[in-house]
């Protein structure tokens, strides 16, 4: 033997006790979000699930808590997601495609590139001035669904941009030069061969991106979004309700059940939420067996 | 390769199913309008401003829903901003929890818009201890101004005989019609010292946890948490001594923080819009009760009859 197992031992134990020491410090990183989580989920539902009663979808908003509800709520979030989403695809798959596949690379498609990635560090109450001033006033939408949807579209564009651009570079450039190679040209390529590879990647960036969307209040509040409004919008013309402006006017009520409410609310909206993205996971799903 | 095409488009549709079930459920709710419906349905009624007095439009607008099948959009953007709309024509109504500013009255002027002002109930601000505070019962307009400047670090500070113990200062933020109401009455427009809050259920909690600090807010605040806080009677300028902030003493205006809570509205708006004009007739019709269910005073009946001639004589 050269060596004597007690060095060994000794050179050994202190570089394991330093990785079990970092893996617990990293475990410890990882379980403080998610206890966080558990605990807001857990109180959050203790709160709310007793005020989940049929009413409570069924009525509009009230300021006698026992008759308050989400009706308007829901359906404006509905209205508005059916008219954002669409509007910040189309904006944003655009764009990426624009830059990534025919745009020349030059100092100005770079110039164009930084900017979109700085809008995504814009603050979204920023977003709802330029909503105020371009769409409500200049355009004369009003605090419409359109004004609102095309405010929010602007402010998530960036996030579903970069996401895009990320995905269709994995796109391998020996694929793209076999499909040109046959003959197609850009456009045929790109949705014939590049759209649909690229799909999961830039689904994820929408998944994202909405579940902002849905969640934000600021920039609802600048636009001017009533929260008490008896009707539900029939035209995108038409003003709404939001659910998270909801839950901020009830959060500020000073009835104690309010705050109940409030939870109750923040349950539908979570609710909501994974609805919507399970939709957009399953598109996903389909799409990654394939390629 | 047709079918991926689809699945892109089913993404770009997804989005369409959810407006079918949108408007699906806004005919049904025209269906159930009363037969009192016999205002125009594209005649809008659009409000915006102080969360103060929000309660009590919503109160009326569901009413008035009740009633005539049709609503009224209201706002909450706070006194501020709500009148910025106002003053940029978006709204036909303006509710505010302080009276109008010059500069407000300068900026409707250059717009051409007419106003009135027309009074929809009473707020009593309320200054408020912890519970367990048993040395203060009352304070008046120069020990308010010591504690909210800064001036007073301790309790000891504000009054010989209170405890050397340091005062937690705390009130609702500038956003609100509240804080500038406290300001132009007890601070003479100066700054407030201490922590301002936005939410002011969190100016209560915090008052509510803290044995030695002191808040204020609206007096709704302070009936729905009568258990956790402790009233404190004022003396003002014009009092001969300490007021307590009740239902009557808000009401005559004897205790000295009561404030009105106004709506403004368009002149244009009533004369032109016959929607607005029933509604806000409605408004002052059953604002004596909706104020009360807020948690305000209501007027009495000589000044409810004179904001009623005043909405009358606009023609």
């Amino acid at each position: 033997m050269l060596m004597d197992a007690e060095v060994i031992d000794k050179k050994r134990n202190p570089r394991i006790m330093k990785n079990n020491l970092m893996k617990m410090l990293f475990l410890f990183s990882t379980l403080i979000g998610l206890v966080i989580l558990i605990v807001l989920l857990s109180t959050t539902l203790l709160d709310g699930w007793r005020y989940l009663t049929l009413d409570f979808f069924t009525n509009f908003s009230s300021s006698r808590p026992s008759r308050a509800g989400v009706k308007g709520a829901i359906i404006g979030t509905l209205w508005l997601m059916a008219f954002t989403t669409p509007i910040a695809i189309f904006l944003s798959v655009g764009t990426a495609l624009y830059l990534e596949e025919y745009a020349p690379k030059n100092k100005f498609t770079k110039f164009v590139e930084t900017n979109i990635a700085n809008l995504a560090g814009v603050p979204s109450v920023v977003f709802g001035l330029l909503g105020l001033t371009i769409f409500v006033r200049q355009f004369g939408l009003g605090n419409s669904v359109l004004a609102a949807s095309l405010t929010l579209a602007l402010m998530i564009m960036p996030v579903i941009v970069v996401a895009s651009q990320e995905a269709l570079r994995t796109v391998p450039v020996a694929v793209r030069e076999a499909s040109i190679g046959m003959g197609a040209s850009k456009w045929q390529t790109v949705y014939r061969i590049i759209l649909p590879a690229a799909i999961p990647g830039i689904i994820t960036g929408i998944i994202l991106a909405i579940s902002r969307a849905i969640g934000e209040t600021a920039p609802l509040v600048v636009i001017g979004i009533p929260v008490a409004l008896l009707a539900t919008p029939s035209s995108p013309l038409d003003s709404f309700q939001a659910l998270p402006m909801q839950i901020y006017n009830w959060v500020k009520m000073p009835q104690a059940e309010f705050q109940n409410l409030t939870a109750a609310g923040i349950i539908v909206l979570l609710a909501l939420l994974m609805m919507m993205n399970l939709v957009a996971i399953v598109i996903r799903n389909k799409y990654s067996k394939r390629y | 390769m047709k079918q991926k095409l689809l699945s892109l488009l089913a993404i770009f549709l997804m989005g369409f199913v959810l407006t079918g079930c949108g408007s699906t459920s806004a005919d049904s709710e025209k269906a159930d309008g009363s037969d009192n419906a016999k205002l125009s349905k594209n005649e809008k009624i659009i409000g915006d401003g102080s969360s103060t007095v929000f309660p009590i439009l919503e109160i009326v607008n569901e009413e008035f829903n009740a009633e005539y099948g049709k609503a009224a959009e209201i706002g909450v953007s706070g006194t501020g901003a709500g009148f910025d709309k106002f003053i940029a024509g978006e709204t036909d109504f303006q509710n505010a929890s302080r009276g109008i500013k010059d500069e407000e009255k300068k900026a409707l002027e250059d717009a051409g818009i007419e106003y009135t002002e027309l009074q929809v109930g009473t707020d009593g601000l309320t200054v408020a201890v912890n519970m367990s505070n048993d040395f203060v019962t009352d304070l008046t307009f120069e020990e308010l101004y010591k504690i909210y400047k800064g001036e007073a670090k301790t309790w000891k500070d504000v009054r010989s005989d209170f405890p050397n113990e340091e005062i937690k200062v705390y009130g609702p933020d500038q956003s609100h019609g509240t804080h500038d109401f406290f300001v132009e009455e007890v601070m003479n427009d100066e700054d407030v010292v201490g922590e301002l809050i936005q939410d002011t259920n969190q100016v209560v909690n915090a008052v509510a946890s803290d044995e030695y600090a002191i808040g204020f807010f609206g007096y709704n605040y302070y009936l729905n948490n009568q258990d956790t806080l402790k009233a404190i009677s004022i003396k003002g300028p014009d009092n001969e001594e300490a007021v307590e902030p009740t239902e009557e003493n808000v009401k005559s205006f004897e205790y000295p923080l009561s404030r009105p809570l106004y709506i403004y509205v368009s002149n244009k708006s009533v004369k032109e819009n016959n929607s607005v004009k029933t509604f806000l007739n409605y408004t002052l019709e059953i604002s004596q009760d909706a104020a009360v269910e807020a948690g305000y005073v209501g007027l009495d009946d000589v000044k409810l009859k004179e904001e009623q001639d005043k909405l009358e004589s606009i023609k």
